[in-house]
């Protein structure tokens, strides 16, 4: 290999080598697991040394806020037996889309006491489908006549 | 009605496949005649294509909800203009907006270069025709957006019902920015389809000169710029409409439109080196292709629902078709490509590391990394959910960690690379060019140390915008006093004629210039600080070096929407600087009653005060909630946005030439002139 070759070759891998460190650490400091209430229950111990990123819906009536913390109780979409009571202490207040039933994405860990503490959250309105599905069934009967 | 656009369609499919068989069968039986016909059938779909997506924006005015689509996805409240943007509003309409500008993209070129490149049209033609061929089957068969209503599940009625009304458009889409982000995105998606087009027909007529590039330098230009706007026209949109105080936040759907854009900058900058050099000639179709396969996969992403995001549709079984298209494109581009190899041959050598083609090549080497960055953040709970069984993800953190030094270095290739010579820059070269600019970036580093600033990423950007600006400037000053001198035109005249005779280099400059603005504007970032607070009438808040008084509360209603909104003095030093309105309102058939913040933000080229109203705190609606940010140097964002919009159209228009008399030459002149040129 030609000296000139080289010295791209090393310049290139210099370069890459020291941004895949950058993304490890950016990797190891944001990294979390997504999962759903069921999952985060069935993984027992090991829940409560991981962020996680939980996904669940909330469930209506729950919602109590104290302050700024917002207290609220999420059940799995498909076990809504399997419930998890979240405990918001986020900075940011939360977004407009959560309410009831909203699928919420609440990020942080899980405490010994099984409240899930979070630092952030966002939330979705139930998917379009469901939604459809709920308000054809009513629009139609009220067009039948 | 519908049956006319569902026609239209069905029409288009058979006429696409009739316009691929058609030039292929042409080229093989060197018939002109089945060439030319291929190339009207390609035409003509654009005509059905159109006809469909009339068919559908005809369906939304009239509101006619027999019709799921237009059901879901409007309702009668809605002004017109809006009315129109729901065609782009849910899944089957964008991906009819996609198929229909793919068409228009291969009406313009088939009839652009009816004349030309006789051996390589017949199969631009085709790979485009192909590739609408997959988009008109999903309109057909998978994600049809001329579905009727079918009767409710659980009645006993058959056929057909017509709701009342429609569950309307997503109120955050209610916004005239939202009329116009997607369709820039789009056209940007579906302009990359171009260059692969060309691409991919001189793999297969072997005609691997420089030809393709020139052909498709300005429809990728055009495409990348289109991108580019479209990308930070939807980070407008979020920071006017969404109410976190910012404008990107590393979703799956921005990445998805980051990454073919990436592919493209680096397409832009390498093509040079191998008109310049007749070197990376295949690194540069292995661009081209990615590009494509990113804007495809890009669309996939947003379409199908395989990422978590705010953006994403509902789970869809477009996905997999999707899936099953790019794996396709990938292996036949690819065999293609290695099937040619040997005409492939770089006609040059590298350089030295301190040269022009090097900066290039560090650039494209950078660009890849980012790209591949954030494919790999934004695909990882997929990747690992399949590989381990755990979804894990990463945020910002990770994005940054990686693609804000990435992004630093760039800024310095931009300032360093078009002053490197080819080949080899000469120590006393280096030396004349850079002084100043090191000086002058040196200075600032200096002043934004006493003044502070301890951010270092930020530091370094506005150091390195500091480097960047003053080289390009100096260019610009250098060559007009040149210009001045040699013509007698004043100073200013020779700006712009210089611009204007050059446009590829000076145009590029400006662009360059703009990215220079948009990093000045990102180190805002971290100076940005923010508070909730609530208040009632009479109270004030402070923050910074502004006071905020609650002056009142009042209700506002418009054609599809009730709500309240607050009146805000906003005073600096003493003195009030601004009245703002921050408000929530309530869509019509939303469905639920759900209600959505109107910011107020008050914008100088200093910082944004931007205040967010989360609600009354109190029944008698006299106290709220308020989230303030101070966000500054958000305005050069999208100054800088613009002056790259700028840069970008005058390194499109052809260059200016020297007199009048020659203007018969033009053609050729050009040719001459763009394969020369420095930039």
């Amino acid at each position: 290999m030609k000296p000139k070759q080289l010295k791209f070759l090393v310049g290139s891998v210099l370069i890459v080598l020291v941004l895949i460190y950058l993304g490890y650490a950016g990797f190891k400091s944001s990294m979390s697991y997504n999962q759903t209430v069921s999952e985060m229950l069935a993984s027992k111990d090991a829940a409560f040394n991981r962020h996680i990123e939980l996904e669940g819906d909330v469930v209506p009536g729950t919602i109590k806020r104290d302050g700024k913390i917002v207290i609220f109780d999420v059940n799995d979409k498909k076990d809504k037996q399997k419930i998890v009571t979240i405990r918001y202490e986020g900075k940011d207040p939360l977004p407009d889309t959560f309410r009831d039933n909203a699928t919420a994405m609440a990020k942080g860990k899980l405490e010994r006491s099984g409240v899930f503490v979070a630092t952030s959250m966002t939330a979705k309105c139930a998917s379009k489908y469901e939604k459809e599905k709920a308000a054809g069934v009513v629009v139609d009967k009220a067009d039948l006549n | 009605m519908g049956q006319v656009g569902q026609f239209a369609l069905a029409l288009a499919f058979v006429v696409t496949i009739y316009s691929i068989a058609s030039s292929l069968l042409g080229i093989r039986l060197r018939n002109d005649k089945l060439i030319a016909s291929g190339r009207n059938a390609a035409v003509c779909v654009f005509a059905l294509i159109t006809t469909a997506i009339g068919t559908l924006a005809y369906l939304f005015l009239t509101s006619d909800f027999a019709y799921s689509y237009i059901a879901e996805h409007s309702n009668r409240d809605l002004p017109n203009y809006f009315k129109i943007s729901s065609i782009w509003g849910g899944q089957e309409g964008s991906l009819l907006f996609w198929g229909w500008l793919l068409t228009i993209y291969t009406a313009l070129v088939v009839i652009q270069n009816r004349k030309k490149h006789t051996a390589m049209m017949p199969y631009v033609t085709s790979v485009l025709m192909g590739t609408s061929l997959f988009f008109t089957s999903m309109h057909l068969f998978v994600a049809n957006p001329f579905k009727l209503n079918a009767a409710a599940v659980g009645t006993q009625v058959m056929g057909v019902f017509s709701p009342a009304d429609g569950q309307g458009l997503n109120p955050l889409l209610q916004d005239p920015m939202m009329v116009i982000h997607p369709p820039m995105l789009y056209l940007g998606f579906v302009g990359l389809v171009v260059p692969f087009a060309f691409a991919m027909a001189a793999l297969i007529t072997r005609q691997l000169g420089d030809t393709w590039i020139r052909t498709t330098r300005r429809w990728t230009m055009a495409a990348w710029g289109i991108l580019g706007t479209g990308i930070l026209l939807g980070g407008f949109w979020a920071y006017h409409t969404l109410g976190w105080g910012g404008y990107w936040a590393w979703d799956p759907v921005e990445n998805a439109s980051l990454m073919p854009w990436l592919i493209g900058t680096a397409f832009l900058h390498s093509v040079m080196v191998q008109e310049k050099k007749g070197m990376l000639k295949v690194w540069n179709i292995v661009l081209v292709i990615m590009a494509y396969i990113m804007a495809v996969f890009g669309t996939f992403l947003t379409r199908s629902g395989v990422v978590n995001s705010v953006h994403a549709f509902a789970k869809s079984p477009i996905g997999g078709y999707f899936l099953a298209f790019i794996v396709m494109a990938l292996s036949a581009s690819f065999y293609l490509l290695i099937d040619r190899l040997p005409y492939l041959k770089n006609e040059d050598q590298m350089g030295s590391v301190v040269s022009r083609e090097s900066s290039f090549l560090f650039n494209n080497l950078i660009l890849l990394v980012a790209c591949f960055s954030v494919l790999l953040g934004t695909m990882l709970p997929s990747l690992s959910d399949w590989i381990t069984g755990n979804k894990i993800t990463v945020s910002k953190p990770f994005f940054d960690a990686v693609d804000v030094p990435i992004a630093i270095f760039l800024l310095f290739l931009t300032g360093v690379g078009p002053l490197l010579a080819w080949r080899k820059a000469s120590t006393n070269s280096l030396k004349r060019n850079f002084m100043i600019p090191i000086a002058v970036a040196c200075a600032t580093g200096g002043v934004l140390l006493i003044m502070g600033v301890r951010h270092f990423y930020a530091w370094s950007a506005l150091v390195m915008s500091a480097f960047v600006g003053t080289s390009i400037i100096r260019e610009f000053y250098k060559g007009a006093r040149a210009r001045a001198t040699g013509t007698g035109e004043n100073f200013f005249e020779s700006v712009v004629n210089l611009t204007l005779r050059n446009t590829r280099r000076y145009g590029g400059y400006i662009a360059h210039f703009g990215f220079v603005l948009l990093f000045i504007g990102w180190s805002g970032q971290a100076f940005t600080s923010d508070s909730e607070f609530e208040a009632g009438i009479g109270d004030t808040f402070q923050i910074h070096n502004f006071t905020l008084r609650v002056d009142g509360f009042e209700p506002v209603s418009g054609q599809n929407y009730t709500g309240d909104r607050v009146v805000v003095g906003l005073y600096k030093g003493g003195a009030k600087v601004a009245n703002m309105f921050p408000g929530r309102r309530n869509y019509k058939g939303t469905g639920e009653q759900q209600a959505t913040s109107e910011i107020a933000i008050r914008e100088t080229l200093l910082e944004d005060v931007y205040l967010v109203f989360q609600g009354g705190v109190d029944d008698a609606g006299k106290r709220g909630a308020f989230h303030v940010y101070i966000n500054p140097l958000v305005a050069w964002v999208w100054i800088g946005g613009v002056v790259l919009g700028l840069g970008t159209i005058i390194a499109l228009l052809p260059n200016k030439k020297a007199a009048p008399s020659r203007r018969k030459k033009e053609h050729g002149a050009e040719a001459i002139q763009e394969g020369t040129t420095v930039a």
